[in-house]
């Protein structure tokens, strides 16, 4: 009973971020139709920004805003410079495209900061809190990522809903050719999608690296991960990526706990692959299927 | 093109090609060190693979991130046939065997692909390329966990001994030996994608690449088709697995990982998607490039551990490049400059 509960409240903190980060990939996919793959890498770059911020003596938060703050810059930079040529082109080159960023981060990240394991401190308990007598497997870290992410997704859907930025990048992401005839600059309001969703990606990676190692490839399967999830919600609804997050966390998190943690990928493709099979178009699409 | 001398059925020609790339292979090998005889065999294996990722993402349109797992699925398939000196199952039906189970393994994942395109496939064999090393942890007993498995190579039998002394006036190396079975296998396996990727099945799989709906007027099926160039590339990986298990002995999950995958794609990227010849030209800069490169970094004061790294730096720079700026690749872009200088009015 209570491996049962514990493996249910670490299912429950991982998909939180996992949403997260499946939130971040359906942002850019609603408004420039790519996936972006180097979304992993993007974080953990931003995470090592944070650690280099901490260990020049400064406090956490001071890193955590750092994360955030680079994770906003690159992602308009990379996609006013590297992505808009082949926004609207061939599917294929955009997934090449994101493929060779995350290449090219990932090799950089190693060139700049070194290619081993560094651990990454956490702002609150690591340790499971007592409720009576018992240990349960809820830290206050983990109740912070619950928290933060929360926090996040609320901004987001006041952003989205009750302002007017937010209301001209839905009109952007809707119909490009109308919002522009409308005085919309549409440029503009995918370049600050691209950051938002980064800075979303940023969060998730500062929660997962929180109290654990970091490394290059540390985010490496979270990108699978969250593409799981994302594609789970239907990959065009933020409410999708959050359920499918949450789903995903949680099926994950059995399979770690009573079957193997080497098997966790696996059981993802597996997921990934019924849902595929069974509805294309994920839980909770409403768009139907492309046929051309 | 008008000469006799060339045939003109492309099956001719392209076994004539690989005859004559047979014997460029044999006086390369046998004039170079051991050394580079290991890498020769390096950049067959990558070649091989790269040629069966090459047919599918350019002919097809499919892309598959998944091409390192399927590799390692022909390497621990020849890893667990070669246990040690006694196995004595001969080397080509072990190679077969890594093929045909790597074959079934690409059916299954292609029926899947099938129903799926562009981000939706590339994520799906993203998770297959970071899920495979997993299932060797899992199961230590059978697959040796994270040490992998040891691979016996067989002694090379006697007449191939006394062909290459006859051949070449030297004793055969093992090394020698490793190079020779992956360089015939990748002209065997090239032969062979030429030759679909120019027929009957080559016209469908590029029909239902460029436009399915036509494709599909055209009375072509559309999963059959999508399917059945998976299968094809994934034989290719499962023969690329099994010569990259003869080369360096071991299967081992590290061998295997989502860089291998994704640096095999900026191979096929480069050298441009469909082409054969820039594949082995993809192939060729994985292999070689990496020393270059590293040495440069340590000349520039970097520790050995950080210019390792350089490498797949250049490979994604080159990649987002290509992507940007010559979408057609190495290949395409030489033979596009080629077809204007010709096509000016004189």
């Amino acid at each position: 009973m209570q491996q049962l509960l514990n493996t249910a409240l670490g299912g429950l903190t991982l998909g939180m971020v996992y949403a997260a980060f499946a939130l971040a990939l359906v942002l850019i996919w609603r408004s420039t139709r790519v996936v972006n793959f180097a979304q992993a890498p993007m974080a953990m770059v931003t995470t090592f920004v944070a650690l280099a911020v901490i260990e020049a003596g400064h406090s956490y938060w001071l890193g955590f805003a750092a994360a955030l703050l680079s994770g906003l810059l690159l992602g308009a930079f990379l996609e006013r410079v590297v992505v808009r040529p082949v926004e609207g082109k061939a599917e294929i080159n955009a997934v090449i495209l994101t493929l060779g960023l995350f290449i090219v981060l990932h090799a950089l990240a190693a060139v700049v900061f070194g290619n081993r394991f560094r651990s990454f401190p956490a702002p609150f308990g690591i340790r499971g809190l007592e409720v009576g007598d018992r240990t349960i497997a809820l830290t206050g870290f983990g109740i912070f990522t619950i928290v933060a992410v929360v926090v996040v997704m609320a901004l987001l859907v006041a952003l989205f809903r009750f302002t007017d930025v937010g209301l001209r990048m839905r009109a952007a992401a809707h119909s490009p050719e109308v919002a522009r005839m409308l005085g919309v600059r549409v440029g503009r309001m995918l370049t600050l999608g691209w950051a938002l969703a980064s800075v979303v990606g940023s969060l998730a990676g500062l929660l997962i690296a929180g109290g654990s190692l970091v490394h290059p490839g540390f985010m490496d399967s979270v990108v699978v991960f969250g593409f799981v999830a994302a594609v789970l919600g239907g990959l065009d609804s933020p409410v999708g990526a959050v359920v499918g997050g949450l789903l995903l966390g949680l099926s994950l998190s059995f399979v770690s706990g009573y079957v193997g943690s080497q098997l966790v990928a696996l059981a993802a493709l597996g997921i990934l692959m019924v849902v595929l099979t069974l509805r294309p178009g994920g839980l909770f699409a409403h768009t139907p299927a492309r046929r051309v | 093109m008008g000469s006799r001398l060339v045939p003109t059925s492309p099956l001719a020609r392209h076994l004539l090609v690989a005859v004559l790339g047979l014997v460029v292979v044999v006086v390369v090998l046998q004039g170079v060190s051991d050394f580079r005889r290991f890498q020769l065999a390096e950049l067959a294996y990558l070649g091989i693979a790269a040629g069966g990722l090459t047919v599918l993402t350019g002919l097809n349109g499919q892309i598959s991130l998944g091409h390192g797992a399927l590799m390692a699925v022909g390497a621990y398939v020849t890893a667990l046939l070669l246990p040690d000196r006694d196995a004595g199952t001969p080397l080509p039906l072990v190679v077969l065997a890594a093929v045909a189970v790597t074959l079934l393994v690409g059916a299954v994942v292609g029926a899947a692909a099938a129903r799926l395109h562009g981000p939706y496939l590339a994520g799906a064999t993203l998770a297959l390329a970071v899920a495979v090393p997993g299932i060797a942890l899992y199961f230590k007993e059978t697959l040796g966990g994270e040490q992998g498995l040891r691979v016996v190579l067989p002694d090379p039998p006697g007449w191939v001994l006394d062909a290459t002394y006859f051949v070449t006036g030297q004793d055969l190396t093992t090394s020698g030996y490793v190079a020779l079975l992956a360089w015939l296998t990748l002209l065997v396996t090239y032969v062979a994608l030429a030759n679909l990727g120019r027929g009957r099945v080559g016209r469908r799989w590029r029909a239902v690449r460029d436009h399915e709906v036509a494709a599909e007027l055209a009375g072509i099926d559309l999963g059959r088709a999508r399917v059945s160039a998976f299968v094809v590339s994934a034989a290719a990986a499962g023969a690329a697995g099994a010569m990259l298990a003869l080369t360096v002995r071991l299967a081992a999950p590290s061998s295997f990982s989502l860089t291998l995958s994704l640096t095999l794609l900026a191979a096929v990227v480069l050298g441009g998607l469909g082409s054969l010849a820039g594949a082995l030209a993809g192939a060729a800069l994985l292999t070689f490039l990496p020393q270059v490169v590293t040495d440069l970094g340590t000349g520039l004061g970097l520790s050995d551990i950080r210019a390792a790294e350089l490498a797949p730096l250049v490979y994604g720079l080159v990649m987002v490049a290509v992507v940007l700026l010559a979408p057609a690749g190495l290949t395409g872009t030489v033979r596009s400059l080629l077809t204007t200088s010709k096509g000016t009015p004189r």
